[in-house]
């Protein structure tokens, strides 16, 4: 998909990003003192979540409409791993980064096949698979989900129990992926995927593999997506259902929507108002779901660049 | 009598299932394909706009005292009604765009009227009573088959073979796929492609909606019921790929025999072996079994 936030000439200097970096972990290392920490540990969650599946589609312009089964899966993989096998948290997240990246590995093989819209299809389609396949099995408890998973002690030291000691580490789990993330599209093979995705055929032409570079950012995507989902379960103690289901994957594509796709901000922008708007209309119900479907409308007919990718169209520098 | 150590009745019992649900694959595939040819658009609706078939055969019966068979017309022409609305309002200003924002607003609008229908009507399925005329079942000697269902079958499979029919052999089919094929080109010839594009989309959305009518007696009326379809029918259109109006056709009896079949023979794959399909055409085949890979 076009981007139209980047500008060539904007893409070369970076020294605003880091201003507003900085003014990111400011804000999230203060908030705490005046908002509910577990709910700014859902929105990093989410944030993290929304930055994986958009460097899928914002810098590599593929649409999987099927993310909820790496966020899901990892859930699972993690509170099984912190409940049943004692694992301290550290490698909770770390296996459910990895079982996410293997899944993402097979399913990105697949649906690579394929593109544009068949893409969206294909991921869809597999992440219903999955969902059925984690309501049948018995070790993710069906309909119940895995309850009261233990936070556990982080390196054996830190008991993460404490909403505050759980709050730093997400927040460093939160900044070192958005670090990575950032480095990636910066990076040559960044770079290479932009190209994907303005021209897969000239990309071919200039002789690379587009679809080994197409593969490669769909498994970091995944794997990331499943950093978001582990940790979420652990900071929940809980993972379920909602999270391998379809509307899960909407939402995300979603959040990344209304905050700007490739644009490196957007999609936290997208998740902190999107999970805002959920916190406040929860008591409404089924009304959550026609503002999403109303939000999701006018996104999509007036006002495609997202918050974030507004501001920098008026700034005419990347975010 | 048995097969395979499963007894006759109960095999085909499963396979008149399986046959049930390969109608309305084929139902909703085929409109899907119909739509995306012209439009290019995968109309993610698809799935509300059957449910909105099946409720507006509820509502107008109970409100309104409108019988099934003016349901049966009725509902596809309102609910077409309001697709050709939602071209001419929001998916004409998407044409120029990436075809996945055509995707991301069609699925914004299948929240919508879902969310609405569920405020509504809660999730709990309404009945819609079988017509008079097919109450009771046929004795075919080695099974019941409810009449209701023969009907369904029979309808759904007219109704494909006429939209084939239409499509591959008339003179406006030869337009509609001419204008698939080149729309600039067919418009210099003086005809309104544009309003074609309406229509069309407004002739997949009714599609939708005669489904759901033809739904409303055998599954309930409830507002979930095109959610939980409508991602399998897009596992259908991959499997079919959407080059051709006969592939949907076959590919959505087909997958429906064989769901099926599985529920007979290993019934816990039953809700994930179409996907599994999927992805084994994927392997061999990526462009699909009737497809032609761009």
């Amino acid at each position: 998909m076009n981007s139209p936030a980047l500008s060539p000439t904007a893409a070369q200097s970076q020294a605003h990003m880091w201003v507003v970096f900085a003014l990111m972990v400011a804000v999230l290392a203060i908030a705490p003192m005046w908002v509910y920490p577990i709910f700014l540990m859902k929105v990093m969650c989410f944030a993290l979540f929304a930055c994986a599946f958009n460097l899928l589609l914002g810098f590599g312009g593929l649409l999987s409409f099927g993310h909820a089964m790496f966020l899901g899966s990892a859930g699972y993989a993690a509170a099984h791993a912190s409940k049943i096998w004692g694992w301290n948290p550290e490698w909770c997240v770390l296996f459910g980064t990895l079982g996410s990246g293997l899944l993402s590995l097979v399913v990105g093989a697949l649906a690579i096949r394929r593109q544009g819209i068949y893409f969206a299809m294909i991921t869809l389609a597999l992440s219903q698979m999955v969902f059925f396949f984690c309501l049948q099995i018995p070790f993710t408890g069906g309909e119940d989900g895995i309850q009261a998973v233990p936070r556990g002690k982080l390196l054996g030291l830190f008991d993460l129990s404490d909403n505050q000691a759980m709050y730093v580490f997400v927040l460093v789990i939160f900044l070192a992926s958005f670090l990575f993330i950032w480095r990636v599209v910066h990076s040559p093979f960044g770079q290479i995927l932009k190209a994907i995705r303005e021209h897969q055929d000239r990309a071919t032409s200039l002789g690379y593999d587009t679809d080994t570079f197409k593969l490669i950012a769909f498994v970091i995507s995944g794997a990331l997506a499943g950093t978001a989902g582990a940790t979420k379960s652990l900071v929940f103690q809980l993972a379920s259902l909602t999270d391998v289901h379809w509307t899960m994957s909407g939402e995300v594509v979603l959040m990344t929507l209304v905050g700007g796709m490739g644009t490196l901000f957007g999609p936290v922008v997208g998740a902190a108002v999107i999970v805002t708007m959920q916190n406040y209309l929860a008591h409404l119900g089924a009304w959550v779901t026609v503002v999403q479907g109303v939000i999701f409308v006018i996104c999509v007919l007036a006002f495609r660049r997202g918050l974030v990718g507004e501001i920098a169209h008026k700034l005419k520098k990347s975010l | 009598m048995e097969i395979f150590g499963i007894p006759l009745q109960a095999f085909m019992g499963q396979l008149l299932i399986g046959l049930i649900n390969g109608s309305f694959y084929a139902l909703l595939s085929l409109g899907l394909a119909v739509i995306f040819g012209l439009l290019n658009i995968i109309n993610f609706t698809h799935g509300a706009q059957y449910m909105l078939g099946a409720f507006v055969a509820y509502l107008s019966l109970t409100h309104l005292g409108v019988n099934y068979w003016a349901a049966l017309v009725l509902c596809p022409l309102v609910v077409g009604a309001t697709g050709v609305l939602i071209e001419r309002l929001m998916l004409k200003h998407l044409y120029k765009l990436d075809h996945l924002y055509g995707l991301l607003l069609t699925f914004g609008l299948a929240l919508i009227i879902q969310g609405l229908f569920r405020n509504e009507f809660g999730s709990s399925g309404m009945p819609y009573p079988v017509p008079e005329v097919f109450q009771g079942v046929f004795n075919t000697g080695f099974m019941f088959l409810p009449k209701y269902r023969a009907w369904v079958i029979v309808a759904s499979l007219v109704v494909c073979l006429a939209t084939w029919y239409v499509i591959e052999r008339t003179k406006l089919g030869a337009y509609l796929r001419a204008a698939t094929e080149n729309p600039s080109l067919v418009q210099a010839f003086g005809i309104n492609v544009p309003r074609m594009i309406t229509l069309t989309y407004g002739f997949g959305v009714g599609l939708a909606a005669l489904a759901g009518v033809m739904a409303a007696p055998i599954y309930q009326v409830n507002p979930t019921m095109g959610a939980d379809i409508i991602i399998v029918v897009f596992a259908v259109v991959v499997i079919g790929g959407m080059g051709s109006i006969m592939g949907s056709i076959v590919t959505g009896f087909g997958l429906g025999l064989i769901e099926g079949l599985t529920k007979v023979f290993y019934p816990e794959a039953s809700a994930t072996v179409i996907f599994v399909i999927m992805t084994i055409v994927l392997l061999i085949k990526p462009a699909g079994l009737f497809g032609t890979q761009k």
